[in-house]
């Protein structure tokens, strides 16, 4: 009875990590290893996959791409929900609950309605290409998410605050930055995670606003196809080193992201 | 040198939440505003404070006008029912913080926090945050902010209701003491007469958003203007009866009773009122009425008998000394002198000012 109990999570763990390991091994295999057959794991162990890709400029640039447009993305998403979602917590205004619930079904659009319009639009102002025409682009997204989560952690602080500090004469923005922000430090950190995790495995449009100078990890992946055929093991490494900085992140937000899902509403 | 309100209207929608109220608190001045819940004892302060604007009227101190000016330009102080602290600072910072903003001197604000928070008994906790203390605690802390700045204006929304008995039994003997020193204006909001009571001062009713009267505590107290106001200043809940006068007598008809007295009185229907502790169940004195009941239910707090009686119809209460067992349905006598009836007229006016 208590070895079953053990045995099923263990079974569904090791079913949910299988994908990561298999990636693992590929990228520390060499591509004979790869093609020869089914090996558990890498027989002669190589780092050379991963030495490719730290040292090839077309394969580092699209890591760096991508952190640039994903921490421009959050950087803005954030700055532009905290205001927002300040006014829907604390303020009744006409409207407001039917623009809130807009806000949330912007979420419902897949991106690819997006792609043809922000193409586009940012071909015709010479924004294409780079990073900042991303950045926008995600902010579509992640503004009303970020509005949503942050709003959420607002609403659980009382309003009493708010007013208390008035009369001790703080002005409001010495309020928002010195006593309210770290209130909902929590929160901030949580739609943060929210917008990079969006941001950076986004896809589509990332690929459709980019050529060159901006191109995204994820767009490079795609095309490593050669003469030669697929290169496994890079492309696995590549994978590898995709996944890294989503677990950074979720390390750090680890203790506040059940309330995040809740929407801040635990 | 005093705070005025005159003509504060708050209407929001249809409903008038505070129609025509004008009052006068003087400088060093300790208030009481007293009514139950709903009677717009918090949006009252809330105008006050600044941190509402009234509908139409104007709030002016010391002669200059206050109305419009906002919150963070103000000199007053606000304590919640509610424990409202900074979760992120400490206790000190937590004190500190209006002095801060207010650009005092680093050694004049630790100078004034610990003065304070030995007065509160909050030195031994200085440096923890208000969420790790107990819930007196943190009320303290949040009185403390209000007393160190030496507002003009403290206002106190029930800051004592969300504390236990023993504590607010302490803090309520504290208060008016602490700030005696500080000459702010202080106001003080409760639900309980017997509060209002033992803080003294200045008492002001309220009522379903209208001010029913104002003066000394004692004087609200003992000689009511309006059968309203009696009632709001009643706890356990005022007894009243409707009696008709003719000459110098009047009867009771329900229970069938009639009593002399010797003022001078138009014949007509009248309403009397007595609190519930005039209602004996010894025969006090010759002139006492006696009263014939039954019993409706008995709730005993220790050394006092709250006897919720039926007198013919009429639902009263005594509040009686010692333990008292009687079960529903008992018959029972009590006896009431009739010189402690209040009374008032067919419109609830207060006809005579006489009672003890």
């Amino acid at each position: 009875m208590i070895k079953s109990i053990r045995i099923t999570p263990m079974l569904y763990i090791i079913f949910l990590m299988l994908p990561l390991y298999w990636l693992l091994t590929m990228a520390l295999k060499t591509n004979t290893e790869i093609l020869s057959g089914f090996s558990l794991w890498p027989k002669e162990p190589t780092l050379a996959n991963f030495k490719t890709i730290l040292t090839d400029a077309s394969w580092y640039s699209g890591y760096i791409n991508s952190t640039i447009y994903v921490v421009l993305n959050t950087i803005i998403s954030i700055s532009v929900a905290l205001p927002a979602a300040y006014a829907f917590s604390r303020y009744r205004f006409m409207g407001d609950k039917h623009l809130f619930f807009w806000l949330l079904s912007n979420r419902m659009a897949p991106p690819a309605v997006f792609v043809l319009p922000f193409f586009q639009l940012y071909s015709s102002i010479g924004l294409f290409d780079t990073h900042i025409a991303v950045a926008l682009a995600h902010c579509l997204f992640n503004v009303p998410l970020a509005v949503w989560i942050l709003e959420g952690f607002m609403s659980g602080v009382p309003k009493e605050i708010d007013e208390t500090a008035q009369i001790d004469g703080y002005s409001f923005g010495s309020f928002f930055v010195r006593i309210f922000m770290p209130l909902i430090g929590s929160g901030i950190g949580v739609a943060a995670f929210f917008c990079f995790m969006f941001s950076w495995v986004e896809l589509l449009i990332a690929r459709t606003l980019t050529s060159v100078d901006a191109k995204p990890i994820a767009a490079v992946m795609t095309r490593t196809v050669s003469a030669s055929g697929l290169d496994w093991g890079v492309l696995a490494a590549a994978g590898v080193l995709t996944i890294v900085p989503g677990a950074i992140v979720i390390w750090f937000v680890r203790n506040h992201i059940a309330k995040g899902f809740a929407l801040g509403r635990v | 040198m005093a705070l005025e309100l005159s003509d504060i209207n708050v209407q929001v929608g249809n409903e008038m939440h505070l129609s025509d109220v004008s009052a006068t608190f003087d400088i060093g001045s300790f208030n009481v505003l007293l009514g139950p819940t709903a009677s717009g004892k918090t949006t009252l302060m809330r105008i006050m404070a600044g941190l509402d604007v009234p509908t139409s009227g104007s709030i002016v101190i010391n002669g200059s006008d206050l109305t419009g000016i906002p919150v963070r330009k103000r000199s007053v102080a606000f304590v919640y029912q509610q424990f409202i602290n900074y979760p992120g600072m400490t206790v000190f910072d937590n004190i500190a913080s209006p002095l801060k903003v207010a650009g005092v001197s680093r050694s004049d604000i630790a100078a004034r926090v610990e003065k304070i928070a030995s007065l509160m008994g909050l030195m031994p906790m200085l440096s923890r945050k208000p969420l790790e203390l107990s819930g007196g605690q943190q009320q303290r802390v949040a009185l403390a902010r209000a007393l160190v700045r030496e507002a003009e204006l403290v206002l106190l929304d029930e800051p004592l209701a969300n504390l236990d008995y023993k504590l607010r039994e302490e803090l309520r003997a504290e208060l008016p003491k602490l700030f005696k020193e500080t000459g702010s204006i202080v106001v003080y909001a409760t639900t309980e007469p017997e509060e209002a009571l033992m803080l003294g001062g200045q008492t002001i009713l309220l009522h379903e958003g209208r001010l029913l009267q104002v003066g000394t505590t004692p004087e609200v107290y003992r000689t009511p203007r309006t059968i309203q106001a009696a009632q709001t200043f009643s706890d356990p809940p005022l007894n009243t009866a409707w009696v008709k006068r003719s000459g110098f007598v009047s009867k009771i008809d329900d229970i069938d009773t009639t009593y002399e007295s010797a003022d001078v009185l138009a014949d007509g229907t009248y309403q009397i009122g007595f609190r519930a502790h005039h209602l004996m169940l010894q025969k006090p004195h010759d002139n006492a009425l006696k009263i014939k009941a039954v019993v409706v239910t008995t709730e005993i707090t220790g050394s006092e008998t709250f006897l919720h009686i039926n007198a013919s119809g009429l639902q009263w209460t005594a509040l009686v000394h010692g333990v008292h067992h009687y079960s529903a349905g008992d018959s029972v006598s009590v006896y009431v002198d009739p010189r402690n009836f209040l009374t008032f007229d067919a419109s609830g006016e207060a006809c005579m000012i006489e009672a003890a």
